[in-house]
């Protein structure tokens, strides 16, 4: 059994802490959130030139090539360090539907830019309250044009490009959804930022008026086009999810072991011990879902929609916890808006409610389940 | 990143797999196979017979106790071996239940500490199951504070005189031989002052009382000691070292015991599946899919924990901490689950007779069970301790009787 990342993977993983370490303190998170940028462009040039935005992407387009074990490592790192740039949009999400869909020309026009750094991308699913599904697709398509409303939209104020689901067919079954691909320079768009849980990353609302667009895949796979994305996207969210629930436990461990209260450091009482503990637990586990998750990513292996929606609930689970009893740890100080744990609060909960919510993966998870058993 | 097996594992599984199937005794298969917490009776034959004689067979053959050196009746195996061996063994592994505690916990101390002499005599008859051991640590005073311990040896000549009481041993009534902690001088701080040593079961004055538990059934056993006579030849590490003696037998205590997790889930996943409720099966219930996936994925994560320290092993360097888990997960999920359960059943879970009771009466069984097993083999709190003192770093409790004579601690809260 080798159930674990290689030297090699375990190397870039070192070596994309320390980048990050010295180009996304929190003092760059905080920078992002205070501002009015939307992202942090020096460091999103930075991840380009490292080759941390092409690793999943092939060669041939521009990117390393080395694979999805090597880019679940960096997104944990991204996670740990709060990164406040679009990598999830870009890289989990659009690259991964581009690769799964996109005709030969939509691949040679997008990738590369995508790991140089160039362009950035993302997803544009949901419109309003909800999780996914193909009835709550309004934005339709007709004559290559789009007409409708998405938001909230990860990264759409900064995003060169975004790929749509958008209803072809009246029925609101799977199979009236195709996905678009419109570049959101080229006009026909109005993007408005909406003011959001965590403004260390952009949120948006697009509205297309007669946008041109263009099919990515067929039109009538849209929706199995996105269940295989928002899959492969829930294991990548999910390793950066449990990369932040590392790190606000080491946080929390930190600083049980430097504040004094009642003359005594504050980790020797057991009320802190077994906070921090409980928080372990919750980051073991969801870090050896992420695992499982990763292996079928990369493996493609028919266990990936299960193991996505696994490593998902387990890493939302667990960085919500995390973040949340970090405060708590950390008492009164917790709460002020000097100290970082409120960053880690507020990222946790906005990477929760991305990619469908806790319930929506609960009961995917439920329904998968059923139909292997039943198979 | 992959599930296989090396080559030589691979090897090796064959051969075990050839070997279980060959020599297994099937006639138990199902009922073992359904039997999930707690300890098993067998409708035909007695689970310890039955026991002693598939351990024999695997001793002749080389596969009782692996990781042992072979001349002590063990195997010489890599830990990867034995995971590899518990897993060919599947349920029949059950059947090792009452020699879990000899090979896991006794065996290891007096591997450590025993003479040659002793080694030699006593290791092979664990091994072959020809003799039953049983580890005599706990008491009414001593429980997670295991140093607290009140029982008393008093040298006497060659000899030692014991006398006292334990409680919560397993086996106790049909053990050969125990490893016993004492006390051996109440005058210095607690965990100065105690003895270890072992102990033929049978010997005067060791009288084994079962204990009824809260849920009715009784696994475990008080056992008294009174002037009973222990050669000092029969001490393990010296007078007064008895405490580092012991931290050699709860490390493996820890180890043995979260190998073989039940959590429940399979029994909730699939009692769900087919419960028909007045709005439909349960399973399709969003609040009932949204517990399901909650101990789904604690479940998986268990599992994929195991594998990542299987990993480890694999390549021969140690587990890492994400091991100590375990018990702590599984224990509250078999309670939740349970509680889960009977609360879908309705009035009528409050039914425990198996003959009328939904699921043949197993999360009654399972509820009324499940409080032992967060207490078992370290408390929900002492593990949590541990997590917090061992992997994360914190500083321990401040003791407030480290540094004072045994008998200056007080005994009474009021």
């Amino acid at each position: 059994m080798n159930f674990e990342f290689s030297d090699d993977q375990k190397q870039l993983r070192d070596q994309a802490r320390r980048f990050l370490a010295e180009k996304c303190p929190p003092k760059a998170v905080r920078a992002v959130l205070e501002g009015s940028a939307g992202y942090d462009k020096a460091l999103w040039s930075g991840l380009a030139e490292m080759g941390f935005l092409g690793v999943a992407i092939p060669e041939e387009f521009g990117g390393t090539g080395a694979g999805h074990l090597e880019l679940c490592v960096i997104a944990e790192e991204m996670g740990r360090a709060l990164a406040p740039v679009p990598f999830s949009s870009t890289v989990y999400l659009a690259a991964e539907a581009l690769m799964l869909a996109g005709s030969d020309a939509q691949k040679q026009k997008w990738l590369p830019k995508i790991a140089s750094g160039e362009a950035i991308g993302t997803l544009a699913l949901f419109e309003g309250p909800g999780n996914p599904s193909p009835q709550a697709i309004k934005v339709a398509a007709a004559n290559g044009v789009l007409n409708g409303v998405k938001k909230p939209v990860a990264d759409g104020a900064i995003a060169d490009f975004a790929i749509i689901a958008a209803r072809v067919g009246a029925g609101g079954r799977e199979t009236d959804i195709a996905l678009y691909l419109v570049d959101l320079k080229a006009g026909g768009i109005e993007a408005k930022t909406l003011t959001n849980l965590d403004p260390s990353r952009n949120q948006a609302e697009l509205t297309f008026k007669d946008c041109k667009a263009e099919l990515l895949g067929a039109a009538n796979e849209g929706w199995s086009i996105l269940s295989r994305v928002l899959d492969r996207a829930g294991v990548l969210m999910a390793f950066e999810q449990v990369g932040g629930a590392d790190r606000a436990l080491e946080m929390g461990r930190d600083y049980a072991l430097d504040r004094i209260a009642f003359g005594r450091q504050i980790g020797s009482f057991q009320a802190i011990k077994h906070i921090l503990a409980d928080m372990y637990v919750a980051a073991t586990l969801a870090r050896s879902n992420c695992y499982y998750g990763a292996w079928a990513l990369s493996t493609n292996a028919g266990e990936l929609p299960e193991a996505a929606a696994t490593a998902r609930i387990s890493a939302t689970q667990a960085f919500q916890h995390c973040s949340k009893q970090n405060i708590q740890v950390h008492g009164g100080m917790g709460f002020t808006w000097e100290f970082d744990c409120h960053l880690y609060y507020r990222r946790s909960n906005a990477l929760a409610l991305s990619l469908g919510s806790l319930s929506y993966w609960e009961d995917q998870l439920i329904e998968r389940m059923r139909k292997k058993n039943a198979a | 990143m992959n599930f296989d097996d090396t080559p030589e594992e691979a090897a090796f599984r064959a051969k075990a797999r050839e070997w279980v199937q060959a020599n297994a005794p099937k006639e138990y298969e199902a009922e073992l196979s359904q039997a999930s917490l707690g300890r098993i009776t067998l409708k035909k034959g007695d689970m310890v017979e039955v026991g002693k004689a598939w351990q024999k067979k695997k001793s002749d053959a080389g596969w009782a106790c692996l990781s042992w050196p072979k001349e002590y009746g063990g195997r010489g195996a890599t830990p990867i071996e034995k995971v590899i061996w518990q897993q060919e063994e599947g349920v029949y592994g059950k059947l090792t239940q009452p020699f879990q505690i000899g090979e896991g916990m006794c065996g290891p101390t007096v591997m450590a500490f025993g003479s040659e002499d002793d080694k030699r005599r006593r290791l092979p008859k664990l091994a072959s199951g020809e003799e039953i051991w049983c580890q005599l640590f706990s008491e009414p005073a001593g429980g997670s504070d295991v140093a607290g311990l009140r029982t008393r040896a008093e040298r006497d000549g060659d000899d030692w005189i014991i006398n006292g009481q334990k409680i919560w041993t397993s086996g106790a009534h049909y053990a050969d031989w125990g490893l016993l902690i004492t006390r051996t001088d109440p005058n210095v701080p607690k965990h100065k002052g105690l003895t270890m040593f072992f102990l033929d079961m049978k010997s005067k004055g060791v009288e084994v009382k079962p204990i009824k538990q809260a849920n009715g059934m009784q696994e475990f056993n008080e056992v008294y000691f009174t002037d009973v006579r222990i050669p000092d030849s029969q001490r393990l590490g010296n007078v007064g070292d008895g405490w580092n003696v012991s931290l050699t037998t709860l490390m493996n205590e820890r180890m043995s015991i979260g190998s073989r997790l039940a959590t429940g889930f399979p029994e909730i996943f699939a009692f769900c599946s087919d419960l028909m409720t007045d709005d439909g099966l349960a399973i399709d219930d969003a609040a009932v899919r949204a517990k399901l996936a909650d101990w789904a994925v604690k479940s998986s994560g268990l599992k994929y924990t195991a594998y990542r320290s299987l990993s480890a092993l694999s390549r021969g360097e140690r587990p890492g901490p994400e091991n100590s888990i375990g018990k702590l997960v599984a224990g509250t999920m078999v309670q939740d689950i349970a509680a889960f359960a009977m609360d879908l059943q309705g009035a009528a879970g409050v039914i425990t007779d198996p003959a009328t009771a939904e699921a043949a009466g197993r999360f009654q069984a399972m509820w009324l069970g499940s409080p032992g097993m967060r207490i078992a083999g370290g408390t929900d709190e002492i593990l949590r301790n541990i997590i917090a003192e061992r992997v994360l770093g914190l500083p321990g409790d401040i003791r407030v009787d480290k540094d004072v004579p045994f008998n200056k601690i007080p005994t009474k809260g009021r």
